[in-house]
């Protein structure tokens, strides 16, 4: 499929399709790089080409694999004889709450009652497969049916909301914003308050930051790069 | 709608023989079955007379009462059933029919005092009523 | 493991029915044979799936059958009923249907396959065999207390899953009697207590649980003793419905009270306080 790389040493083409139609392009690309390369323009589920944000999901499959594989475009690299598509969108519904009412002192399961579905649960660990950050998602939903938020804000705590889990739960289930559900109210009900945050905040209301963020605001370009380069920063070990 | 379609799609009594792995009519209409279901008054077809409409062709009797969803899985049935016919099996594979034509008996989100539930309910629940 | 036994809770018995994990703890850590909980574990599905072709819903019972067999164990005891009935029922599927065991195996690429080695047990499996050691840990007799015990299905069916037997079992009888209890004949011990139609059909569970209670209750009865988190859902929360209000114990809260032993109790919808302090149970 691939043509072989000529006497001048040019660069080693892969063929990619996308959406059913063949592209040759280099490569080193990113799944993202090499649908621009293909002459696509991103005008969704494109952000912060950081591995970050979630925007990029897609799944794809490989010529001759019969899996489905799930992944972040601007993270992947191209294979040759990858089939491709995007999807921009996830159309899971996220339950409408109010965060200063979800106390969970006063419900034996408050995840499951906003999230009913988790408990159709069967263990089949789809989410976790798809999951582009490693995160054991059959796990957290585990910990949610038996009412262990913390549990489950902890697993789920580097997720990017890219909503790959849900998209083949044959349950149906809406794991990353349960999970969002839990860390947030893990965080307001269970987790204790900082006051170093709390004080500092004062500090700022107070204005005692404004002369210096002045100052850093109009500063001249060249000089706050070199301020940045100059930063103090204590080395690690 | 969905389950009027059902009725004309399918040969009905293969495919519930298909998922119980029992044969229906090996039931002899003994009526046993019905006699220890400690719910059979709320159901609106006897147990035995439901396999016996099955048999008949008679799907739409079937699809339309309520006794496969008045039926908890208590196996009291299967235990004493002179043919040793297990019928939770062939009741359970009545309701799988419907629900695998993407017909749910039970709105997750309608469940009523989900605060006070016990896990065990819910997830039975929605096992046995949720495609 | 030298003692004790590996433990599965299920999903009820971490919130609704921590009562029961609470009190069976402390009474097997007095007996010698502590519940240690398995590292890892999956919630069961409370049901078991009957259609020939489901594999998908044994998933979850195996993947929790490969944990223990990981943790280089071979037996699981467990304190729920349902919980008991689908892992039972689920393993000795896979154990009897070898093609069903491989198809799960392929499936399960990221664990490694299950050998079917692993025994599942009820917590009655365990009592019935430390009836010695049980008489010798009881500090308080429960003379004044008269109960109705009661099983439910999940302990008694099907057939081959049966802790005793299906129509006449005595286990539960055994065990009270030896705590000092008088215990009933309950005519209505095996009959369902109307199980998850409590999500959406309260009103049938009501009828079973009328039906139950009252039986019980004519015979004499001033509590009620099961082992099913649903069972004693049912039978405590919906007794609203009806005129009675009859404490629903599980067997090892009473265990633990005729042990001498702190228990929480704090998830009782009829609280049984004032009868425990009535009978000289509790101050």
């Amino acid at each position: 499929m691939t043509p072989d790389k000529d006497e001048d040493n040019k660069e080693e083409m892969v063929e990619i399709f996308v959406m059913g139609k063949r592209y040759e392009v280099p490569k080193g690309l990113t799944i993202m790089t090499a649908l621009e390369y293909a002459g696509y323009k991103f005008t969704r589920g494109c952000g912060c080409r950081g591995g970050f944000c979630g925007a990029c999901s897609t799944v794809y499959r490989t010529e001759d694999e019969y899996k489905l594989k799930m992944d972040l475009a601007c993270q992947t690299a191209v294979e040759d004889g990858m089939f491709l598509v995007q999807l921009p969108f996830m159309p899971a519904v996220r339950e409408a709450y109010d965060i200063e009412e979800v106390d969970p002192e006063e419900h034996d399961n408050v995840l499951l009652d906003y999230y009913p579905e988790v408990a159709r649960c069967v263990s089949c660990n789809t989410c976790t497969k798809a999951c582009p950050q490693d995160i054991e998602v059959m796990d957290y939903v585990q910990a949610a049916l038996r009412g262990d938020i913390e549990r489950t804000a902890e697993l789920s705590f580097d997720c990017i909301q890219c909503g790959l889990c849900s998209i083949r739960c044959p349950a149906d289930i809406k794991h990353y914003h349960m999970a969002q559900m839990a860390r947030r109210i893990h965080a307001k009900y269970n987790q204790p308050e900082s006051d170093e945050l709390a004080k500092r905040v004062e500090e700022i209301e107070k204005g005692e930051y404004d002369e210096e963020m002045e100052k850093l605001v109009n500063m001249e370009k060249e000089k706050l790069k070199k301020r940045y380069d100059e930063r103090d920063i204590k080395e690690e070990g | 709608m969905k389950l009027k379609k059902l009725s004309k799609d399918i040969d009905f009594m293969d495919k519930v023989e298909e998922l119980s792995g029992e044969s229906l009519n090996s039931c002899i209409q003994c009526g046993t079955c019905s006699a220890g279901c400690p719910f059979v008054e709320d159901m609106e077809i006897l147990p035995e007379r439901v396999f016996k409409y099955i048999t008949l062709g008679n799907i739409d009797k079937v699809l339309e009462n309520n006794t496969m969803w008045i039926c908890a899985a208590c196996y009291t049935c299967s235990v004493r059933c002179p043919r040793d016919i297990d019928i939770a099996k062939i009741m359970e594979a009545v309701r799988q029919v419907i629900l695998r034509a993407n017909i749910d008996m039970v709105d997750v989100d309608e469940v009523e005092n989900m605060e006070e539930l016990p896990q065990l309910a819910v997830v039975g629940c929605f096992r046995k009523e949720t495609g | 493991m030298e003692k004790g036994y590996l433990y599965y809770p299920g999903c009820t018995l971490k919130t609704k029915a921590s009562d029961y994990e609470d009190s069976a703890m402390k009474v097997m850590e007095k007996l010698g044979e502590p519940l240690v909980e398995m590292d890892d574990w999956y919630c069961c599905g409370a049901v078991q799936s009957l259609s020939e072709d489901d594999i998908m819903n044994q998933i979850a019972p195996i993947r929790t059958m490969c944990c223990a067999q990981e943790q280089g164990e071979d037996t699981v005891v467990t304190l729920c009923d349902m919980c008991y009935n689908v892992l039972r029922q689920a393993n000795d599927r896979m154990k009897d249907k070898e093609d069903d065991l491989e198809t799960m195996n392929d499936f399960l690429t990221e664990d490694p396959d299950y050998k079917g080695n692993v025994e599942v047990y009820h917590l009655f499996h365990i009592l019935e065999n430390m009836k010695d050691e049980i008489e010798d840990a009881v500090e308080h007799t429960l003379d004044d207390l008269v109960v109705a015990p009661y099983y439910g299905c999940m302990l008694l069916r099907p057939d081959n899953v049966a802790v005793d037997e299906t129509e006449d079992p005595e286990i539960m009888e055994d065990l009270l009697e030896l705590l000092g209890l008088k215990v009933l004949e309950n005519p209505k011990r095996t009959e369902c207590c109307g199980s998850y139609h409590t999500v959406n059909r309260s009103d049938i569970v009501e009828k079973r649980v009328e039906d139950i209670v009252s039986h019980a209750v004519n015979e004499g009865a001033e509590a009620i003793v099961l082992s099913c988190p649903l069972c004693q859902f049912n039978l405590d929360f919906n007794q609203r419905a009806t005129e009675f209000d009859v404490p629903v114990f599980y067997i090892t809260e009473l265990m633990a009270l005729a042990f001498g032993l702190d228990i929480e109790m704090k998830n009782h919808k009829i609280d049984p306080r004032s009868l425990l302090k009535e009978k000289g149970v509790l101050e």
